[in-house]
């Protein structure tokens, strides 16, 4: 079974890749795509720590709830390990 | 009477562009300080700088369809791509330079559409420059709010049994759609197929030509 993991929902300044959209949303891990530097420390040449970079899958239904315009399509964004956490 | 642009629309009936004299904003003038420092340190030179323009000028989505279609005649090589389209499209001669691009396979059953939420992501070192429209604030918040009212005014009225999975480039990945090859083209060259792949196929919004 996939791994299901959560958007962390917070809201940290600065230059960050994790959409609002779907901070605190629910999805599985569709692939692991391997070590990337931290966006938020690259954006200010600061020294990045490299992150795990992980393929996220959503449904809609997850997303936009009773709005969704088809429940069962998906949705995949990138996310880093830091954003996630295992449910 | 040369360019007295009275008349405010042109012979084809649209509004002349405005001269682009209003001041530089302050993104434009750092890029300017910023080139021009690099130039007078010997970082970079005037002709290297339009090398590399001209570089992704000549980047089309024509590469693309060449990867498309290759993917159509060659399944080892789909596998490939499917794999690794930075890889494949390497494999193929492209100068991707370092983009990680990952390819998405539409089927009878799976629709792919790739959006940037963020900003404007996009295979740019495969397909060159993206469309305007991929751009815009509207695109890239309804492409996920609602895919497939997108897709119908783009002239794509999905089936309900074809599920929609939309791609955002938030990260470091890009997206490029295997569009599925159109029925009725079993006798054509790769050359040929290689005509019927559209860009907006490789983004999603649309399909490949019939043949």
């Amino acid at each position: 079974m996939a791994e299901r993991v959560r958007v962390k929902a917070m809201m940290p300044p600065g230059h960050v890749r994790t959409p609002s959209y779907l901070r605190g949303k629910t999805g599985v891990i569709e692939r692991e795509l391997g070590p990337f530097g931290n966006p938020e420390k690259l954006a200010y040449m600061l020294e990045a720590e490299k992150q795990p970079l992980y393929r996220v899958r959503f449904t809609m239904e997850e997303i936009w709830g009773t709005a969704a315009e088809t429940p069962t399509d998906t949705l995949d964004a990138e996310i880093y390990a830091h954003w996630l956490e295992r449910v | 009477m040369p360019h007295d642009h009275h008349d405010p629309l042109s012979p084809s009936g649209h509004p002349f562009r405005e001269d682009n004299d209003t001041p530089l904003s302050y993104w434009q003038r750092m890029e300017i300080a910023i080139r021009e420092l690099m130039i007078e340190k010997a970082h970079l030179s005037p002709e290297e700088i339009a090398l590399q323009i001209d570089a992704m000028d000549s980047r089309s989505p024509a590469n693309g369809a060449a990867v498309v279609a290759r993917a159509w005649v060659d399944p080892g090589f789909k596998a490939r791509l499917l794999e690794d389209a930075s890889a494949a499209s390497r494999e193929m001669g492209f100068d991707i330079g370092p983009m990680n691009l990952i390819a998405v396979e539409n089927t009878a059953t799976v629709h792919n559409l790739i959006v940037c939420t963020l900003c404007s992501c996009y295979p740019r070192n495969l397909l060159g420059l993206p469309p305007d429209w991929y751009k815009t604030r509207a695109y890239r918040s309804r492409a996920v709010i609602e895919p497939r009212a997108v897709l119908r005014e783009f002239g794509l009225d999905l089936a309900g049994d074809i599920r929609v999975r939309v791609h955002d480039s938030t990260a470091d990945m890009r997206y490029i759609v295997l569009p599925a090859r159109p029925e009725g083209t079993d006798d054509l060259t790769e050359a040929d197929l290689t005509a019927l792949v559209t860009r907006d196929s490789m983004i999603g919004t649309g399909l490949p030509r019939m043949a």
